[in-house]
This record gives C-alpha cells, structure tokens and sequence, in this order.
C-alpha cells in the first residue's frame, strides 16, 4: 500500500484509502511514543526543512518533534528572521533551500495556495501545515484520528464544527475528510462567519442554534475566533459571541448524552469556550495535541517513502 | 513451488523447538518470548501452545514485535507496519526471538534495534522454524533451529496456509 500523491496539499485530494493508510499507520506510531526509547531510525536519510511564513508553536513543535522522532534531519525556517524579510521571493527561497540537499518541505503560509504552487515548480515533497483560509490537513488528519480514537470510527459519526467557518482552513480540511470517511457534518455559528454557500458547495448542514446542534452531535469540534483574519467587523463584541455561541457548563450539562469536545487551539478561553468546559473530562484536546505528532511521523514517513 | 514442511511435519518440528527451549530454560521465570512480524508471531502461537501443553499451568510472557520501521530497505518497497505489542518490560529478561525463516540475517539485526528500544535484557536468544544458513550476510546465528535447508539465493521460502487452511513452509524458484 502506498499514497496516491507524492504530497500532502489537502485532503481534498486525498483518496478513502490514502486517509486510511494514513490513520492506521499513525495507530503504529502513537505507539512507538509510548516506549522508553520514542525514535525509530526510518528516516534517518531524509532532511526536512520546516518553513513557516505564519506564526505558529503548536503545529511547528509537533512537525519538529514528529521528524526527530523519525530520526530525520531538520532545519527551520522562520520568515521574520530570515532574507524573505529583505525581499526573496518564495520560490528563490525554497531553491536556496534544495540545493543545500533538502528533501522535504512543511510548509506554512498565510497565501491560500501556496504550497500548491510550490509544488508544481520545485521537486521536493511539500506538507501543507496550513496555507491562508485554505486547508490544513494534517489537523483535519488528527482531528480525524482523535474522534476514530475516542468514539470507535468515523462513519455514520454526527460531527458539529462550531464558530468561525469562514475563515477556518482547520474546518475545511474537516469537512472534506469527514464526509469522505462517511461521517455527518453540521457547521454551526452566526450567519456572518459562516460561508453562504458552504451547504451546496461542500455538502454539509448549516445550523444557527447552538443549542439544537449540541443536541444532534455526538463529537463538537469548536474553533477558535480569527480575529487576526477578520478584516471587517462580524460580530458585536466577544462577550456577545460568548453569551450566543460560547460553550459553558450549563449547556453541556442539559443535554441527554455526554458529547466529545474538541479544539484546535489556541483556545480564547470565555470566548468560543469557557474554561470548565475546556478543562472537563469531555474534552480530548490535549489529547488532539498527543495525537498530531503521531498522525505527523505517519504522513511524513509515508511520503518519504513515496519520493525516495 | 515445493513443500518444505508440510503441516504435520510443522507441527513436530515446533513441538521440538518448545522442547529445545524449556531443556535450556528449566527455570524459566525470566523467559520471555518475542515474535517477530508475521510470520514469526505464527511459529511463536505455535511454540507457546505447545509450552502450555507440555507444561500445563505455566505462565509464559509473549510478545510480538514489528520491524518495519527499523528495516535498511524501507527505501525499495512500501511496507506497511504491523501491530507491535510488548505490553511488559524486557527490562533484564531472557528473551527468546522467534521467527519462522532464517535467511540473510537482515530482518533478526533489525529486530534487535527494535527490541532494544524497549529496554535491555539479560540475554537474547533466536529460534527460527527453518534455517537457510549460507545465505547470511550478518554475523547472526540461530540458537534453536527447526529445519536447515539447502536453497537458492533467489529462490523464496515462505510460511503460508495451504487450500485446507493448514500451515506449512512452502519453497518457491523462479526457475
């Protein structure tokens, strides 16, 4: 068995089988984790550089930790402190980079579609670690893994997706992995965070009430509000967000059934949850952030082997 | 395609081998046995039913390890892993690898990689069911084995379930 594509752009060109392997292959990863010596030697021959043009601490940390565990070399690559602040364009970057003898490249980039076009014009293997309001699949991989963990499987699962939508590549890669794994999806939140036409074009439900998709879902994946993507004003205020689409105790406690709760982080604690809520033993994100490493030696061992 | 061992022959020879292991391991509280992926975890399921029945009430620590990850040709095929599943510690134990062919030494050097990441034991041991001794290209020999057999370089040996459903060891040449 291997991958149908020799990168990991998004899930939306990822097939059943490609998801599969992936998840199965991280099964056997979370527990090389849990032994005394976490490190395997499959890629010791491969260097990967991690180029991150977006801030971010928990992805590049896991990316970082997942390419140790497998023995690969790294480099990072932050663009702040590097020659793109004095002009380089990306691709002159990235070929500096090769030439040095790199392999792989994890990329992050506030541009949607970056790494596609990176991909096209440069012969490493690129890992989408999130490009603008586009995709971030191996989030969606992980978010993927932890429900499959938590909850049995994937098919016939009621996954509500609650908050920002419109500006979440988290969600997206969400929606497209849960509905080709045979899951059911609802994206709930305010009218103006949420695209107008997502029902038709991805082919999931829209909810405004919070309450009522609490009701139906069995695993609520709330996301964290962009406020640094937002460039008009959506919403009143956060207190506001909090008061209509915040999840507290008390909503959790009236419903029936005892749901999952997820979180991509960082969390805006009081705002799209409240600490009790975050904190509870409903709540897997810390075991989400567990799992992102193992789903990550999964993809990046995979795909090594797809390029050598 | 030839049979090397048929499944009655299979049957003895591991019967053997758990004869073999218990004459050497009288006081075998520090014995654990450890199945290399796959085809060793199913010459191991052998082993430990006849231990049990050769020794009823006994009990007996067993493992299976996967190696895949740990593999110096993981580069020229895709192979995807297997269940690992080492749930005590090896920590200063005689451990005893099991695994069905014994042919460049390749997969036993990989195995003990693994194995060594889990912790250090007192010794480790090797029992393979068949023998291809002079194909090896490691300096590794097997303490317990079954059958030695005389075979081409390329030729395959291999553990399969005939159409009855019955294990047996089956050689193939490509001439």
């Amino acid at each position: 068995m291997q991958l149908s594509t020799r990168h990991l752009l998004g899930i939306k060109d990822l097939t059943k089988e490609d998801i599969s392997l992936i998840l199965s292959t991280a099964e056997q990863f979370k527990e090389v984790l849990q032994r005394p010596v976490k490190k395997v030697p499959s890629l010791r021959d491969v260097t990967i550089v991690n180029l991150f043009y977006e801030n971010s601490t928990r992805t590049r940390f896991s990316f970082e930790l997942a390419e140790k565990r497998l023995s690969a070399d790294t480099i990072n690559f932050a663009a702040s402190a590097s020659s793109a602040a004095k002009g380089e364009t990306l691709l002159d970057t990235v070929n500096n980079i090769l030439s040095m003898k790199v392999d792989m490249v994890v990329m992050r980039h506030s541009a949607s579609g970056a790494p596609h076009f990176l991909a096209k014009h440069v012969p490493a293997a690129i890992i989408n670690a999130g490009d603008g309001i586009n995709e971030h699949p191996t989030q969606g991989l992980l978010d993927a893994f932890s429900i499959k963990e938590k909850t049995g499987g994937l098919e016939g699962r009621k996954v509500a997706i609650i908050g920002d939508i419109m500006h979440s590549r988290v969600a997206q890669s969400n929606i497209y992995l849960l509905n080709k794994m045979g899951a059911k999806v609802t994206v709930c939140g305010p009218p103006t965070l949420i695209p107008k036409y997502i029902s038709q074009a991805l082919g999931v439900e829209v909810s405004y009430n919070l309450q009522e998709t609490l009701e139906w879902c069995d695993v609520a994946n709330v996301l964290r509000i962009q406020l640094e993507r937002q460039n008009q004003v959506l919403f009143s205020s956060l207190r506001e967000y909090n008061i209509a689409y915040g999840i507290n105790r008390q909503l959790l406690d009236n419903l029936n059934k005892e749901i999952v709760i997820m979180h991509p982080g960082p969390i805006n604690r009081g705002v799209e949850l409240d600490s009790d809520v975050a904190d509870s033993k409903q709540s897997i994100i810390l075991q989400q952030v567990e799992n992102g490493v193992a789903v990550r030696m999964a993809v990046l061992y995979l795909l090594a082997n797809r390029n050598k | 395609m030839k049979v090397v061992l048929s499944g009655h022959q299979l049957a003895t020879e591991t019967k053997l081998l758990a004869e073999k292991l218990l004459a050497k391991h009288i006081s075998s509280e520090n014995l654990v046995l450890v199945g290399i992926q796959q085809g060793g975890v199913v010459v191991a399921d052998k082993i430990v039913e006849a231990i049990r029945e050769l020794q009823p009430g006994q009990t007996i620590e067993y493992g299976q390890l996967d190696i895949t990850f740990y593999r110096d040709d993981i580069r020229q095929k895709i192979i995807t892993p297997d269940e690992m599943h080492i749930p005590f510690s090896i920590e200063n134990k005689i451990i005893v690898l099991i695994d069905d062919v014994l042919f460049t030494g390749r997969t036993i050097k990989a195995a003990l990689d693994a194995l060594l990441d889990y912790g250090r034991p007192e010794k480790v041991e090797l029992c393979v069911l068949v023998d291809r001794k002079e194909h090896r290209q490691f300096p590794i020999q097997a303490d317990y084995a079954g059958q030695t057999i005389k075979t081409g370089k390329t030729d395959k040996v291999k553990l399969v379930r005939n159409e009855s459903g019955e294990l047996e060891v089956v050689l193939i040449s490509e001439n």
